[in-house]
């Protein structure tokens, strides 16, 4: 009657031995994290000096070496919501769009007559023209300025709107390449803002976009949320400069007046740089993504007017040779110069792949915040506040645990003792699950543990009253136990699924502290429902096997 | 010799006195509603924007002190409390100071936090700012709108489920215990004054969540029994399901409890707001699956032939797991 196939057996303990192991590092917390910090250096910089394998000793390899993360309310530190003023981005485009609209309608001075700039609505370029029948040409002339979309979605678009109204010729970003500006602004604040951070090499900082033109920044173990701010306001330095050679020893002497700087992307490559900016990252007004003449990805970059005269000249003398894109003392690119750049605009082509150029443009870009940054939200918790909270809250989970299992073995003798173990068991397995996907442990997450612990139980007293009920009806020990699982399992799902919902509804709609209660309420349900209807299943029937009672008292 | 909650078998009349329960809960409502409306809520600053700071010291802290070192940095609206906690013991004073959101500017700036502490510290040189938090008006606006479409999903989304799995008058039903559970713990909000906050929309989550769980655990045992006896008055076809799970509800709610009231003495001040909403939305959640979801559908009738239904809504969930 209570059978149960071997293979079940062994998958049940199988997965319940896994969800240890994947908890057990949390017990050794500082020293599982030791290791972590060495492994992470080691993997790095390739170099282990003796420090490091002796941090990397302390916790056995071929363990799971998974961790809870902590919160910020848990460990300390700051937290930033900052909006990118995308809007910022339009205006310099426009700006930037100027003296070309200028010089080409210059050009056609017969057919539109003189030309002057207006003022207009932020982020379009207003320009009245002296002869309104020439508009047509002149909204023409500007058209060919645009250049085609390279993204996704908006293939086949082009970056600017033109159009006539009377005499006002109007230019405008399209739609199309707004979305694609928002995008390449965000992405670019993110890839700034994480080299800031990762600068100070901080513990695991997040940095993530929310919603359309927000980042979230989380640095653990910083001091205060105004230091986070002054350090991602610093803008980063991006140079070009002469290149004098190449080079795999970074030892070498690069001579007087040089530098040696290594390569971003190439492990162990090394260039001898004069130390002269040529141009600065300052006077790069636009980078993007696009395809060179034979089709092949490359990037497009701009220069303000001086940094154009400067890139001009420089390029004009200098045929053949390389120059370096350097940026925070790390030589990005070195291209070789093809011809004499005039115009301020330039292509770099070399073996991209279409992701490699898009990358580069937002690297090029990257010198400077595209956009101000406004912080909408800031938390600093202080360490000491998180250490109190992480002892309160271990200490209410231990009390909350051994009055449960009191409880539980008062109420239900032998029974609760199962139910018990599968407690345990439950509780481990969170941890275990935690670990396994990372996920981040905050103080409403303990009170969610907490909470899971007493309601952990509800499955395993909804069988057990059941098993009471049946032992009423005397069919015998077996049959009631068998009766009591089949009749409680509908409503122990019913009622788990409602409250899994509710998780799923926390976990999609909350932030920060609300989502890692939603993480472990939803991961203790399942946990739950997992140890009451298979490990205290499997634990009593084992039982009943070996013992055989006549009858038994629940 | 165990321990029992309530005796083997039970059969009490749960129903017998129906009106005055239905009573109850509705006068505990409007009360409820009334405080919402007269006291309103404490907001905390995910909800209304502004500042909010910790400060620890070893010093005792003299709030009327603290808000004469503040007043010259014309900060605005300005409320300064102690907190109190019996863990604290005597070297570790605690005060919030709250800060209205500044005029034009969302998140707080860096120089207004140092001006606050460089205040503080003239008055006492061991006094440390242990949290600094601030959310601009234009997050906790939406804060707000994600919160009440959070609970609206909820209660939608567990109408739906209950419908599915039983009948409408069951989805009303229970629906109508949330509302009363999460009106009650808004209400309780409302008369303590606790700060209401996005941990505390979580609360009313988990109490929606704990009170559905326990409304349908005895909602499945009365359509197990309408199917047992199909002849049997409605009125005592609930009683006997709610006696005959009566012991489970109190076990769960007593190691639920338990369990919280733990967290509650020992979890510390940051969270207690929190943990004593869901406390409270337990023993509310209890009442309510045992009264107001039962009253109702009791009130509303139900379909009492469950045979033809076969696989389609309102079946149990059948096939052995293990």
């Amino acid at each position: 009657m209570l059978q149960i196939p071997i293979w079940k057996r062994v998958v049940i303990w199988g997965l319940v031995a896994c969800g240890l192991l994947l908890a057990m590092p949390n017990l050794f917390y500082s020293r599982v994290e030791t290791h972590n910090d060495a492994a992470r250096v080691v993997e790095s910089t390739g170099a282990e000096t003796p420090e490091l394998s002796a941090d990397l000793g302390r916790w056995p390899s071929f363990l799971p070496s998974g961790l809870v993360n902590l919160g910020l309310d848990l460990r300390g530190g700051a937290h930033l919501l900052a909006e990118v003023q995308v809007a910022d981005v339009y205006e310099d485009r426009m700006r930037g769009l100027w003296p070309d609209v200028r010089n080409a309608l210059r050009a056609e001075r017969d057919a539109v007559g003189p030309i002057r700039r207006v003022d207009g609505p932020a982020g379009e370029l207003h320009v009245r023209i002296g002869n309104a029948d020439g508009m047509d040409r002149a909204v023409a002339v500007v058209r060919d300025l645009s250049r085609p979309i390279v993204s996704l979605t908006g293939a086949g678009a082009s970056d600017i709107e033109v159009r006539g109204e009377g005499d006002l010729l109007v230019v405008a970003l399209s739609e199309a390449e707004r979305q694609a500006t928002d995008n390449r602004a965000i992405q670019q604040s993110l890839e700034i803002i994480r080299r800031r951070v990762d600068e100070v090499g901080t513990r695991e900082p997040t940095i993530q976009r929310q919603g359309e033109t927000r980042i979230l920044i989380q640095v653990p173990g910083i001091g205060s949320a105004a230091e986070l701010k002054a350090l991602i306001g610093t803008t980063a330095r991006l140079t070009f400069q002469p290149v004098v050679s190449r080079t795999t020893d970074p030892g070498a002497s690069p001579g007087p007046g040089n530098v040696i700087l290594p390569s971003l992307d190439e492990q162990g490559v090394f260039y001898v740089i004069e130390d002269r900016v040529v141009v600065s990252g300052e006077e790069l007004t636009d980078a993007q993504p696009a395809f060179d003449q034979n089709g092949r990805p490359a990037v497009n970059f701009r220069f303000n007017p001086t940094g154009a005269r400067k890139f001009g000249d420089y390029t004009a003398e200098n045929i053949g040779s390389p120059f370096a894109i350097v940026l925070d003392d790390e030589v990005i690119s070195a291209p070789t110069i093809q011809s004499h750049i005039p115009g301020g605009s330039g292509i770099i082509t070399g073996r991209f792949t279409v992701e490699d150029s898009t990358q580069l443009a937002v690297l090029l870009r990257a010198g400077a915040l595209p956009a101000e940054l406004i912080f909408l939200e800031e938390r600093t918790i202080g360490p000491e506040l998180g250490q109190d909270s992480i002892e309160a809250g271990a200490l209410a989970c231990i009390v909350a645990f051994v009055a449960v299992l009191v409880f539980m073995g008062l109420s239900y003798g032998l029974f609760g003792l199962f139910a018990n173990v599968a407690l345990v068991m439950n509780v481990a397995l969170i941890f275990g699950l935690l670990s396994l996907i990372g996920a981040t442990l905050t103080l409403p997450g303990i009170a969610g543990i907490v909470l899971t612990i007493g309601m952990a139980v509800d499955a395993n007293v909804l069988v057990f009253e059941r098993i009471r009920e049946e032992l009423r009806t005397a069919r015998g020990p077996a049959r009631a136990i068998e009766q009591g699982y089949e009749k409680a399992l509908s409503a122990i799902l019913d009622a788990n699924i409602t409250t899994f919902l509710i998780a799923a509804i926390l976990f999609t709609l909350g932030s920060g502290p609300v989502r890692g209660f939603a993480v472990t309420l939803g991961l203790g349900i399942i946990t739950s429902v997992f140890t009451a209807i298979f490990v205290t299943r499997l634990i009593m029937v084992t039982w009943f096997d070996r013992a055989r009672p006549k009858t038994i008292e629940v | 010799m165990r321990l029992r909650l309530v005796p083997e078998q039970t059969s009490y009349d749960f129903f017998r006195y129906r009106r005055i329960t239905s009573a109850i809960s509705v006068v505990a409502v409007v009360l409820s509603l009334v405080a919402w409306m007269v006291m309103g809520l404490n907001f905390g600053i995910d909800f209304s924007g502004g500042t909010s700071i910790r400060t620890e010291s070893p010093n005792a802290v003299d709030v009327g002190a603290y808000r004469a070192a503040l007043d010259p940095l014309a900060l605005g609206d300005l409320r300064i409390t102690e907190v109190f906690d019996p863990s604290f013991g005597e070297s570790r004073n605690v005060a919030m100071i709250r800060l209205a959101a500044q005029e034009g500017q969302e998140s707080v700036t860096g120089d207004t936090i140092a001006a606050v502490e460089a205040a503080l510290q003239g008055l006492d040189p061991q006094v440390v700012l242990a949290s600094v938090e601030s959310v601009g008006p234009k997050v906790s606006g939406e804060l707000v709108r994600t919160a009440f479409i959070a609970v609206a999903v909820a209660m939608a989304l567990i109408m739906v489920y209950i419908w599915l799995r039983f009948e409408w008058q069951f989805a009303v039903g229970a629906v109508a215990a949330l509302f009363h559970d999460v009106i009650l713990a808004i209400g309780i909000f409302s008369v303590l004054q606790i700060r209401f906050d996005l941990a505390t929309i979580a609360a009313l989550l988990t109490i929606i969540g704990y009170s559905i769980n326990d409304t349908v655990v005895i909602f499945d045992r009365l359509r197990e029994n309408l199917r047992k006896f199909k002849t049997m008055p409605l009125v005592d076809v609930m009683n006997l399901s709610v006696n005959e799970t009566l012991s489970r509800t109190l076990m769960t709610s007593g190691t639920t409890l338990l369990a919280l009231i733990a967290l509650l003495a020992l979890g510390g001040d940051v969270i207690r707001g929190f943990v004593f909403a869901i406390t409270w939305g337990i023993v509310v959640g209890t009442y309510s699956s045992l009264y107001v979801a039962k009253n109702i559908v009791l009130q509303l009738g139900v379909k009492r032939d469950w045979s033809k239904t076969g696989g389609e809504p309102g079946t149990q969930f059948g096939d052995d797991p293990a």
